[in-house]
């Protein structure tokens, strides 16, 4: 069956991680790694694995987008940059997937909001963060059922799955995060909270969802609703689970979610790592499948 | 110990660290009053913000009765003599906080991690220090990792701008030896105009010795409360510790008297009022011996009363669990598993 050629541009955790679930894919095929230095781990890596690679950027990746049909590109280097790479990427026809806080796309969480980008044709969407696509379809789980007033979130990650393009824009991260908990969570009010914990071995990615609903709380149709979510993201990251929840303490919903990744590149303790890159992947497979059958 | 002649500098947290022990319930006038009181005996830096630094408010931590604006706004114009700081915690704060205060009159800018993260203060201590504040890198939970890891780390913090490193004991799980010898490594490697701090927690007694090694060992700048007024069992007892201080010939600068009475006549009947006195006893003890943030206090005394798990043994747990600043969601969670594993 033909598959969609695929770039990847940052060669680091998150570039990595998803290269290794791009080869699983059956519609996306990777083609090329960008990356910036050409001694870099992780563009061996990548050329080890077949890939063709560049230590250009994105200029050296775009002379040879139409030669190699590259119809769709992952970001997964800064909020800083994301934007001319974006520009100069979407200029050429490619679809972009932005694993960046730079948000210039609309945010993308699966399983609230996928299919509407699909409908529309995006050229560019953005994956949020981490802590934005383990907690977000939660915030959605209740506030489908009920408005929510404020929804808040905490993430707390071991810090070797944290690398540094996280902790140099760790203010992207709360700031991305708290905006997609209003605009795709639909809390009229979000906050995020990060925190990284040093501990050996490592702990799995932990998440606290707190949501606190406008009126009470209608319990049963909102522990159904946070079940039928867990299933739905257990669809594309199995090891999400919700750990402790549904609690109810007056208008408080609080839920306690534990991400263990499918230990691709990085172990199944970062499951930060999983939970986005199989975010992206999945939003590209459904890009994917729509181009091919056009 | 032969400290006579050194010069410190007073740093009170009733504002700040005491907003943890009254679940950041100050009223605008409690926060007005005391901070006149300490205004009178001349202590030349207070620190207002939530307990959990700049935009602190929220679930996990707690509401703030009222906005950080709020409280900066009521206190900083009625001050002839201190100055005013406020902490910012990297994934709780952003720079956006920042500029929001800028125009209140901050005087400094302190950014806290966890002693091993230092390099998430990047761009909060780059921008703080850019717009000229006097600006203090915090490394949280400096029990948890070595001195020269310590060190490593005060260096990024150092490179980033910061000209003040702190070295902080947010559990209150040192002794004075421990103080002393990851004070000393920094005092060795930074220069002289590079200041130190030392941030204590009362948690296992040790605050007034631990803050008296920190001198000996090059340490400028002396965190407390008066009254104790923080998180678990509370910080260095300010007024206690000026005393000391006086005793030693160490020079502060703050008229000690005066600190008495901002300790026994305002601090202590707001504690009252809000119904918690922070002091040693088995709950903030077990913090100190088990090495668990102070803040972690209350909201495991909520978790007994609502779950009846003892409020110490989740604190033990957190401690085996290597839990660290800020992690209070774990609090719940770790009492809802205990139930479950008791069947």
């Amino acid at each position: 069956m033909a598959k969609i050629r695929c770039a990847l541009i940052g060669p680091g955790n998150i570039g990595t991680d998803l290269l290794y679930k791009l080869k699983r894919s059956e519609v996306l095929e990777p083609v090329w790694m960008v990356g910036i230095d050409p001694t870099s781990d992780g563009l061996a890596r990548a050329r080890d694995m077949g890939l063709k690679t560049t230590a250009d950027g994105v200029d050296g990746l775009i002379p040879h987008i139409e030669a190699d049909n590259i119809q769709i590109a992952f970001d997964a280097t800064s909020a800083y940059a994301h934007a001319e790479t974006s520009r100069k990427l979407t200029e050429k026809g490619v679809k972009v997937i932005d694993l960046t806080p730079a948000a210039i796309g609309p945010f993308c969480v699966p399983p609230v909001n996928l299919l509407d980008h699909l409908d529309k044709g995006e050229e560019n969407v953005n994956m949020v963060t981490c802590g934005g696509q383990a907690t977000i379809p939660m915030v959605y789980a209740v506030s489908r059922v009920q408005p929510v007033r404020y929804g808040e979130i905490v993430a707390t990650v071991s810090s070797k799955s944290a690398g540094p393009g996280t902790r140099k824009n760790i203010d992207e991260f709360t700031q991305t995060t708290s905006g997609a908990i209003e605009k795709v969570g639909q809390a009229k009010k979000g906050k995020a909270i990060i925190i990284l914990n040093p501990a050996e071995p490592p702990l799995m990615m932990r998440d606290t969802i707190h949501c606190i609903t406008e009126t009470e709380p209608r319990q049963d149709a909102i522990i159904e609703s946070v079940k039928a979510m867990e299933a739905e993201v257990q669809k594309y990251v199995p090891g999400y689970r919700v750990k402790e929840g549904p609690i109810f303490d007056g208008n408080r919903v609080s839920v306690f979610v534990e991400v263990r990744g499918r230990g691709d590149y990085l172990p199944e303790y970062a499951g930060n790592l999983d939970i986005m890159t199989a975010a992206a992947a999945r939003t590209a497979e459904m890009f994917a499948e729509q181009m091919l059958k056009a | 110990m032969n400290l006579k002649g050194k010069k410190i500098r007073l740093h009170d947290m009733s504002l700040r660290d005491g907003m943890h022990s009254i679940r950041h319930q100050f009223s605008v006038q409690n926060m007005v009053d005391l901070s006149q009181a300490l205004d009178k005996a001349k202590v030349p830096l207070i620190e207002v913000t939530h307990g959990d630094g700049i935009a602190g408010s929220s679930v996990n931590y707690g509401f703030g009765l009222h906005t950080d604006k709020e409280y900066l706004e009521a206190v900083i114009p009625k001050l002839q003599h201190s100055q005013v700081s406020i902490l910012l915690l990297p994934g709780i704060g952003t720079i956006k906080d920042l500029q929001m205060v800028e125009d209140l009159g901050v005087k400094t800018i302190r950014v806290a991690t966890h002693c091993t993260e230092a390099d998430v203060s990047e761009q909060h201590i780059k921008y703080s220090a850019k717009r000229g504040f006097d600006t203090v890198g915090f490394l949280m939970m400096s029990h948890m990792a070595s001195p020269e890891k310590i060190l490593e780390q005060a260096k990024l913090m150092y490179s980033y701008g910061a000209n003040c490193l702190y070295m902080t004991d947010s559990a209150g799980h040192m002794l004075p030896e421990e103080v002393k010898e990851k004070i000393g490594i920094l005092r060795a490697e930074f220069p002289e105009n590079i200041e130190l701090g030392f941030h204590g927690h009362h948690n296992l007694g040790m605050a007034i010795a631990n803050s008296l090694a920190a001198i000996e060992a090059g340490a400028t700048r002396i965190d407390g409360s008066v009254a104790g007024f923080g998180a678990g069992a509370g910080n260095t007892p300010l007024e206690v510790f000026a005393a000391v201080c006086d005793l030693y010939g160490i020079e502060t600068g703050v008229d000690v008297s005066a600190l008495m009475d901002a300790a026994e006549d305002v601090a202590v009947p707001i504690m009252v009022k809000n119904d918690e006195l922070p002091r040693i006893n088995r709950d903030s003890l077990t913090l100190g011996y088990a090495g668990v943030y102070s803040s972690f206090l209350l909201h495991a005394r909520r978790a007994e009363q609502k779950y009846g798990i003892p409020a110490r043994e989740i604190l033990m747990e957190l401690g085996r669990r290597g839990t660290v600043g800020g992690q209070e969601d774990m609090i719940e969670d770790v009492a809802l598993e205990m139930i479950r594993a008791r069947g």
